[in-house]
């Protein structure tokens, strides 16, 4: 008898790896992500709720425990949680009139590292990611040559490029020519 | 690149990052059943297409997703100001001037053999 066949989940970027002697691309770990909407009379019991204070505040972002907020909207955030938490759950617990919308499998994300790091982004970015306007913990949906993309400041020389699974290839290979003409 | 400002994300922002929804402030009709098909063909049909300043909806899709209203220059393409949906229409008196050379193809490759 055959043996059965497993199915295997792979990520959009499983191996892939790319960059420069100045940057760094790697594909980030899997996690689960919200798309979150709400009002501001529901803020305070969804901060609770999600342990982290929710920013409320252009291109803020507020990150506790592996789990990162970002301001994309007047009444919209993206949360990502590393540790795989079941945000649509944890969101739906602070009893506040809200939308979580479950996108985990919609996004992927690379992670943009090293000191031409901003420059390979700015290849195909139209936004200042100079530290004094994008400093460290900004955040902001934005665009990456024809993709969108939710763009994060870990670090002065890391960023975390979100985008959509379909897109990745293309983020990528973006980036890797961003990353080419930075060390140039 | 145009640099265009988002109320609502404070901050100038590239085009790349925003689209153009049409004429701002044309008003639905409360009764829209109720209308002669002359006044709905103007409410949906007809814009002025002004030289000059026009007042139009812009959306930051790229960004924060909103949409708001903007003046804008039709002949130097500059946007005047950016206030937010639901607020009323700016006092641009006096008008601001505007460009008083409009480059055309004419004017710049006219003489160019």
């Amino acid at each position: 008898m055959a043996d059965l066949t497993q199915a295997v989940r792979r990520a959009p970027l499983t191996g892939l790896h790319g960059g420069s002697s100045t940057v760094r691309l790697t594909p980030a770990a899997p996690a689960s992500h919200i798309s979150l909407r709400a009002g501001p009379d529901a803020v305070f019991a969804l901060s609770g709720a999600l342990g982290l204070d929710l920013p409320t505040r252009p291109k803020g972002s507020a990150s506790a425990n592996g789990r990162t907020a970002i301001w994309l909207g007047p009444d919209e955030w993206l949360v990502i949680d590393e540790n795989g938490a079941d945000l649509v759950a944890i969101a739906g617990s602070s009893g506040a009139l809200h939308a979580a919308t479950d996108v985990s499998h919609r996004n992927t994300a690379i992670i943009v590292a090293g000191p031409g790091a901003a420059s390979a982004i700015n290849a195909g970015c139209p936004q200042d990611l100079s530290l004094a306007v994008f400093p460290v913990g900004a955040g902001s949906r934005t665009i990456l040559g024809k993709a969108e993309i939710v763009l994060l400041r870990l670090a002065e020389d890391t960023f975390r490029v979100e985008c959509w699974r379909s897109f990745s290839t293309y983020v990528f290979g973006m980036l890797t020519e961003g990353a080419e003409d930075a060390s140039a | 690149m145009l640099l265009i400002y988002c109320p609502y994300c404070e901050e100038e922002r590239s085009e790349l990052e925003f689209r153009g929804a049409g004429d701002a402030h044309i008003a639905r009709s409360t009764n829209i059943a109720a209308i002669s098909d002359e006044e709905f063909e103007a409410y949906f049909f007809l814009r002025e297409n002004p030289k000059g300043m026009i007042f139009e909806r812009w959306r930051h899709i790229h960004g924060c997703g909103r949409f708001f209203n903007a003046a804008r220059d039709t002949v130097s393409d500059r946007f005047v100001k950016t206030y937010k949906a639901g607020e009323p229409k700016p006092d641009l008196h006096p008008a601001p001037a505007t460009a008083a050379t409009v480059e055309t193809y004419e004017a710049l490759e006219g003489d160019a053999q």
